[in-house]
């Protein structure tokens, strides 16, 4: 029996050197097939225009509403991650250096919004924002803020998590105290000391909500931003035979570039794991 | 909600000690307490009070009994059915899939291809999926026209307005983002474990059995609960795919937004608390089954 034992071990040993078992084979090529089928399907069809097979994409690129609705996203995206950084970093340094008695308080709210969908969320705002002493929705402007202010609250759970992780890599009590004890003020702290050792977790953080936000389309729809570019491309998709391909294809670029961004700055960190996008 | 677990980790490394005394300190969280106020707490308790008013603004329990008419039983049944099948189905696939990479003995390089893919594609979601798949699946789609054209001349596609056309595309993220949260699970089977099972003479599927899959049990439920929860608060996707005629929770809600289809907004507001409840038990179910993962996977 003991023979038996090492040669299964040994067969074991063998098999993980090796070139792998072979129903790992057969599942990763049927993941592999369900990854990229469908981004061969719309680049096919991004190419089906004849004799140019680039129409679609020189048409993309003439249209002004790609780029007003790619423009609009990220702005929207770009304040979403200044906002957010703004108050989550103060916040989380808050938490973790004052008031750490507060910090399931925290922790909870900024778990909410994967209790709340965002259509759930969008349908709160519009209502109670459209009544009452505060209309923003009232405005064009108001509806912006709304937007972004929706987009904001989204990005609190992964924001929250990426900034607490940096914080908990480096010595923020000892950080502080040195800080304090050469003269420096709250806010020096926050900007010169704080800030600049995040970095990386803020960057990180930073690309995931931009990736989300340009893709996010249930708030966008809901608010009447018919700018942005989820709605823009929804819109597209119903009136257009081959751009929306097109334009698929180029979200998709984007989001692989981001992801591709955050891979590169997190080297060595596991993998971040996020649900509150655009679906 | 993925990462809960990754929180608690730090949790625990970090315990700074702390001057607890009453002070002014909890001030420095007024920012992030009044945004909240305004985007996030307010919204969600004017729905609240609303699901319990009438009309006319008296107190009533009528809008929870008004959701079991017209469609709205049917939507909930919907999203939960589309919810649990993506579920269990992304969830058994993901499992395997990333087992192939941990454990299969594939090429180290597949491995990290797979995470970060895993990475683009649970995020690659919304308008753009359902059009790459209208692309691919629909009538005129690419795989549709190249099985048609290798013999399959009776394959008509996949009816992508139909639940189960919403399930296929749903996969697209949802075993991916299985792959992300149980990797590493997986990746915690330490090897003693499979040795001392060898030496004690049992077979691989005696392993699997009663060593490996009991301790990996809690973390596969926990995701795949997540799993359900990605899928039943999704709406962009199941719009552009249907265009809101397969009633799914999402879809009813924002086509109440958009117009008062339901004649009644209060029955609005009940349903988004429906949504919410039904979320925050999946949540609630994630955090205890995903404690209990932690005990043996703890390194």
């Amino acid at each position: 029996m003991t023979t038996a034992t090492a040669t299964a071990a040994q067969g074991a040993r063998r098999r993980r050197r090796g070139f792998g078992a072979w129903w790992a084979w057969v599942v990763f090529i049927l993941g592999a097939l369900y990854f990229i089928l469908p981004l061969i399907g719309v680049f096919a069809h991004s190419i089906r225009t004849r004799p140019d097979i680039f129409l679609a994409y020189r048409q993309v690129f003439a249209d002004p509403a790609f780029f007003r609705g790619l423009g609009y996203s990220f702005l929207a995206g770009l304040l979403t991650v200044v906002i957010s950084l703004l108050i989550i970093v103060p916040t989380a340094y808050w938490v973790r250096l004052r008031v750490p008695q507060l910090r399931p308080v925290v922790e909870f709210v900024t778990l909410m919004p994967f209790v709340i969908p965002p259509v759930v969320l969008a349908f709160g705002l519009i209502r109670i924002y459209s009544q009452g002493p505060v209309r923003l929705a009232s405005t064009d402007t108001g509806l912006n803020v709304m937007l972004v202010g929706a987009y904001v609250v989204l990005s609190f759970p992964y924001m929250y998590r990426a900034v607490d992780t940096g914080l908990a890599a480096i010595d923020v009590r000892t950080l502080t105290e040195a800080a304090q004890s050469l003269g420096s003020g709250w806010a020096r702290i926050l900007s010169r000391v704080i800030f600049p050792n995040l970095r990386t977790s803020l960057l990180s953080g930073a690309f995931l909500t931009l990736a989300i936000v340009i893709g996010e389309y249930t708030i966008a729809q809901v608010l009447a931003r018919t700018t942005a570019f989820a709605p823009y491309l929804s819109l597209l998709g119903r009136n257009q035979p081959y751009q929306p391909a097109a334009v698929s294809l180029i979200s998709f670029g984007l989001t692989w570039l981001a992801m591709i961004l955050i891979a590169f700055l997190g080297r060595g960190s596991r993998t971040r794991v996020q649900v509150a996008g655009a679906r | 909600m993925a990462d809960v677990a990754a929180v608690r980790e730090q949790e625990a490394r970090i315990a700074p000690p702390a001057p607890s005394r009453l002070s002014w300190s909890w001030l420095g969280l007024v920012p992030f307490f009044l945004f909240c106020t305004a985007f996030l707490f307010l919204p969600v308790a004017f729905l609240v009070i609303g699901s319990f008013n009438d009309r006319a603004g008296n107190l009533t329990l009528q809008n929870y009994a008004d959701l079991s008419t017209g469609i709205i039983p049917g939507a909930f049944a919907n999203s939960i059915e589309v919810s649990l099948v993506t579920a269990v189905a992304g969830g058994v696939f993901g499992f395997l899939l990333a087992a192939s990479v941990v454990l299969g003995g594939l090429p180290r390089v597949l491995r990290s291809g797979l995470m970060t893919f895993s990475g683009v594609a649970s995020n690659f979601a919304g308008i753009p999926l359902a059009l790459a798949f209208i692309f691919t699946l629909g009538t005129l789609g690419f795989l549709t026209t190249l099985l048609q054209s290798l013999g399959l001349t009776g394959f008509r596609g996949v009816n992508l307005t139909s639940k189960l056309g919403v399930e296929v595309v749903y996969m697209y993220f949802q075993f991916p983002l299985m792959v992300l949260i149980i990797a590493p699970a997986l990746e915690g089977l330490r090897r003693e474990w499979r040795e001392a099972a060898e030496n004690m003479g049992a077979s691989a599927f005696q392993y699997w059995r009663h060593v490996a899959l009991p301790i990996l049990t809690p973390s596969i439920l926990g995701a795949m609960i997540l799993l359900f929860g990605n899928s039943f608060g999704a709406q962009a996707t199941a719009f552009q795919l249907t265009g809101g005629t397969l009633p799914l929770v999402t879809l009813v809600i924002s086509s109440q937004i958009r117009g008062d289809v339901l004649h009644n907004p209060g029955l609005g507001y009940a349903m988004s608390m429906g949504m919410v409840v039904i979320m925050g038990m999946s949540i609630l179910l994630y955090t205890l089954l995903q404690r209990r993962a932690e005990r043996w996977l703890r390194s």
